[in-house]
C-alpha cells in the first residue's frame, strides 16, 4: 500500500493542520468576538485584512510570508534575535503560514456565530449578575458552539490543502515540510499516477467525510422564537 | 427612593428628565412609543449610559460629578423584558440558577422554590426554552430575576409580546409578585391597562420628558391628562368586597369606607378582598335627577368638581365627586350644555360597567 515516506507525509500534513487549528482558535476567538462586537470605524478594514488570504493567490501569500521571515525580515531578525533561528524551511515555518493562509476559516465562522448571539441575551445575563469574562465563558462560547464546530473544520482541512504557501516556505523536506499535497505534486512529476491516485483519492474521501460530519454535527436546531 | 437624573440625546428629542420614584410599590412609566421609557430603565440598569446620576436608597450607581458608575453586574436588580431573553442552552432550572448562583448566601432573601411556586414553573423545570409558550417563557424570566433577590425589579413591557390570553396567564402572577414581595418596581408599559392595573405610581413621559408623576388614583382622575389615555381614559378605585348576591351573581364593592358602592359582576373575589376597580370615562352617563325605569344598576349621587375639554373639539371631561372618591365622566359638549352642568353642582353617575382588576 503506502509507502513510508507517504505515511510521512500524512502524519506531517495531520500534525500541520492539528497544530495550525489549535493556534488559530486561540487566536482567532477574540478577533471573532472583537469583529463581531465592535462599533468601531475601522472595523472593514481589519474585517478585510482578515478576508485576505481568501482572495489572494497561495504563492502571494507565501512570497511576502518569505520576505519576511527570511535572514533579512523583521520576523526573521527577530527569531533570530530570539535565537530560534529561520523559520522558512521548518515546520515551526510551516505553522505560522499556515495560520496566516487559513485565518479567514476560522475568524469568519466564529465571527458570524457571535454576531448571532442577541446583545439582549448578554445584557440579560449582565443584569444577572455575570462579569464580561463570566458572559463571554457561560453564554457567548456555549452559544457560539456550531460555529466553534465549523472553524476547526474548515481551519483543519483547509490547511491540509494548502499547496502554494507550502512550496514557497517550507520547500520539499521529507519529514519535515514535505506534506500530502506536495508529495502528490511530486509523484504527478515523476508520472506516477497510481501512487498519486492513492493520496488524491484519500484526500477526497477525507474531505467528504468531513464535510458530510459538519453539516450533521452543526444541523440547525429550533431557535428560540415569538409564541 | 428610587432617584433618576438623566440627560441623553436620542434621534429627535432628548431625553432629559428628574425622577424620585418611591421605593415601594410599582412605578409605571408611561407614554407613546419612542418616548423613552425603555431608555430609561436601561439607564436604571446601568445598560446605557445617559449623563447625570441615579441612586437606590442610599446606594449610588451612578453619579457624573463624582465620576462614580457601577456596571450592571454589580447592580442589586432584576430585569425583564418583553423577549423574556431566556439562555437557549439551558433549560429552565439552569436559566433560574444563573443568577442565583452568581450571589452571595447572605443576599439571598428570596428563595428559589418560593420564586418557582409564585410564578407557577414547577412543573417546566426540565424543559428547554424553546418547548415554552410565550407566557411561560415570561413567568421563567421573571422568576430567574427574582432568584437573585434584587432590590429593584426593572419591567420592560413584560406582558407585550403576548397575545389577550397569554396576558391574562401572566397578569395574575405579577399581581401575587406585588403582594408577596416587597420589591419595587419599575414597570414601562404603553397599555393603560396594564398600569391601571398593576401600578401604584405613575409616570407619565413624552418625548424624552415627564409630562406629570403622581399616585396612579390621583392621576387618572385629573381632567388635563387623559388626552394622554386616549378612549380607555377613567379612574381606578380602591374597594372592598363587602356583599356577594348569589341569586343575581353580583358583588357589591364598597368604596371610600362604603360611603359609596358600585355593584360588579360576582368573579368570585371572597368578601372582605381588597380589589381595584376601573370606571372608564366613556362608561359613565350624568344625569340631573335620580332616574327609574333605567337598566343602569349603578347611580351614585355626587358633585360636580371640574370640567374640561376632551382631546375631540364635540367632547367634554367631567369630573364628579362621589361620596369620597373622583370619577370622570365623558359627555358630549351639547349634552353638558343642555344639563347646564356647572362646578358644584349635584348630579347622579350613571356607571354601566365596572371592571374588577385584582
Amino acid at each position: 500500500m503506502m509507502s513510508p515516506a507517504e505515511w510521512s507525509a500524512v502524519r506531517l500534513t495531520a500534525e500541520l493542520a492539528a497544530v495550525t487549528t489549535m493556534l488559530l482558535l486561540v487566536v482567532g476567538t477574540p478577533m471573532a468576538w472583537w469583529l463581531a462586537r465592535t462599533h468601531s470605524r475601522s472595523k472593514p478594514f481589519w474585517a478585510a485584512l482578515v478576508a485576505m488570504p481568501l482572495v489572494l493567490p497561495p504563492t502571494v501569500i507565501g512570497f511576502y510570508l518569505l520576505l519576511l521571515m527570511g535572514p533579512h525580515g523583521p520576523v526573521g531578525q527577530f527569531t533570530q534575535w530570539l535565537g530560534i533561528g529561520r523559520l522558512p524551511f521548518t515546520f515551526a515555518g510551516l505553522v505560522v503560514a499556515s495560520v496566516v493562509y487559513s485565518l479567514p476559516f476560522v475568524v469568519q465562522p466564529l465571527q458570524q456565530a457571535f454576531e448571532a448571539i442577541p446583545e439582549r441575551t448578554l445584557e440579560a445575563a449582565a443584569t444577572l449578575r455575570a462579569g464580561p469574562w463570566d458572559r463571554f465563558f457561560t453564554v457567548a462560547l456555549p452559544l457560539a458552539r456550531p460555529g466553534f464546530v465549523t472553524a476547526s473544520v474548515l481551519g483543519f482541512a483547509h490547511t491540509v490543502g494548502e499547496f502554494g504557501v507550502v512550496l514557497m516556505i517550507g520547500g520539499n523536506i521529507p519529514g519535515e515540510t514535505r506534506v500530502l499535497s506536495v508529495a502528490l505534486y511530486d509523484h504527478v512529476e515523476a508520472l506516477e499516477f497510481e501512487q498519486a491516485h492513492r493520496l488524491a483519492a484519500g484526500m477526497v474521501v477525507f474531505a467528504l467525510v468531513v464535510l458530510v460530519t459538519l453539516y450533521v454535527v452543526n444541523r440547525p436546531r429550533r431557535e428560540e422564537g415569538p409564541a | 427612593m428610587i432617584e433618576a437624573r438623566l440627560s441623553l440625546p436620542r434621534r429627535g428629542f432628548t431625553l432629559d428628565l428628574s425622577l424620585a420614584l418611591p421605593a415601594r410599590g410599582v412605578s409605571a412609566l408611561f407614554g407613546p412609543s419612542g418616548c423613552g421609557k425603555t431608555t430609561v430603565l436601561r439607564a436604571l440598569a446601568g445598560l446605557e449610559r445617559a449623563a447625570g446620576r441615579v441612586a437606590l436608597g442610599g446606594e449610588v450607581w451612578q453619579d457624573d460629578a463624582s465620576g462614580a458608575f457601577v456596571p450592571t453586574h454589580r447592580r442589586a436588580i432584576g430585569y425583564v423584558i418583553q423577549e423574556a431573553a431566556l439562555f437557549p442552552h439551558l433549560d429552565v432550572q439552569g436559566n433560574l440558577a444563573y443568577g442565583l448562583k452568581r450571589i452571595a448566601p447572605a443576599v439571598r432573601r428570596i428563595a428559589l422554590d418560593q420564586v418557582v411556586e409564585l410564578l407557577g414553573i414547577g412543573h417546566l423545570l426540565a424543559r428547554r426554552p424553546d418547548t415554552l409558550s410565550g407566557g411561560e417563557r415570561q413567568r421563567v424570566a421573571i422568576a430567574r430575576a427574582l432568584a437573585t433577590s434584587p432590590r429593584l425589579l426593572l419591567m420592560d413591557e413584560p406582558l407585550a409580546a403576548l397575545d389577550a390570553k397569554r396576558k391574562a396567564e401572566v397578569l395574575p402572577y405579577l399581581d401575587r409578585l406585588h403582594e408577596e414581595l416587597g420589591i419595587p418596581v419599575v414597570y414601562v408599559s404603553h397599555s393603560i391597562d396594564e398600569v391601571a392595573r398593576l401600578a401604584d405610581h405613575l409616570v407619565l413621559m413624552d418625548a424624552g420628558r415627564v409630562v406629570a408623576h403622581g399616585a396612579v388614583a390621583d392621576m387618572l382622575a385629573r381632567l388635563d391628562l387623559p388626552v394622554a389615555f386616549g378612549d380607555d381614559a377613567g379612574v381606578v378605585l380602591d374597594a372592598v368586597v363587602a356583599e356577594r348576591d348569589a341569586r343575581w351573581q353580583l358583588a357589591r364593592l364598597d368604596v371610600d369606607g362604603g360611603a359609596c358602592h358600585f355593584w360588579a359582576r360576582d368573579d368570585g373575589a371572597p368578601v372582605g378582598r381588597r380589589v381595584r376597580l376601573r370606571v372608564l370615562a366613556r362608561d359613565i352617563s350624568l344625569t340631573r335627577t335620580q332616574q327609574s325605569g333605567t337598566s343602569i344598576g349603578n347611580q351614585l349621587p355626587g358633585t360636580v368638581e371640574a370640567i374640561a375639554d376632551d382631546e375631540h373639539p364635540a367632547l367634554a371631561l367631567v369630573r364628579v365627586r362621589v361620596g369620597g372618591v373622583p370619577v370622570v365622566a365623558r359627555l358630549t359638549k351639547r349634552s353638558a350644555d343642555s344639563l347646564g352642568l356647572a362646578e358644584g353642582q349635584t348630579v347622579w353617575a350613571q356607571v354601566k360597567t365596572v371592571a374588577l382588576m385584582e
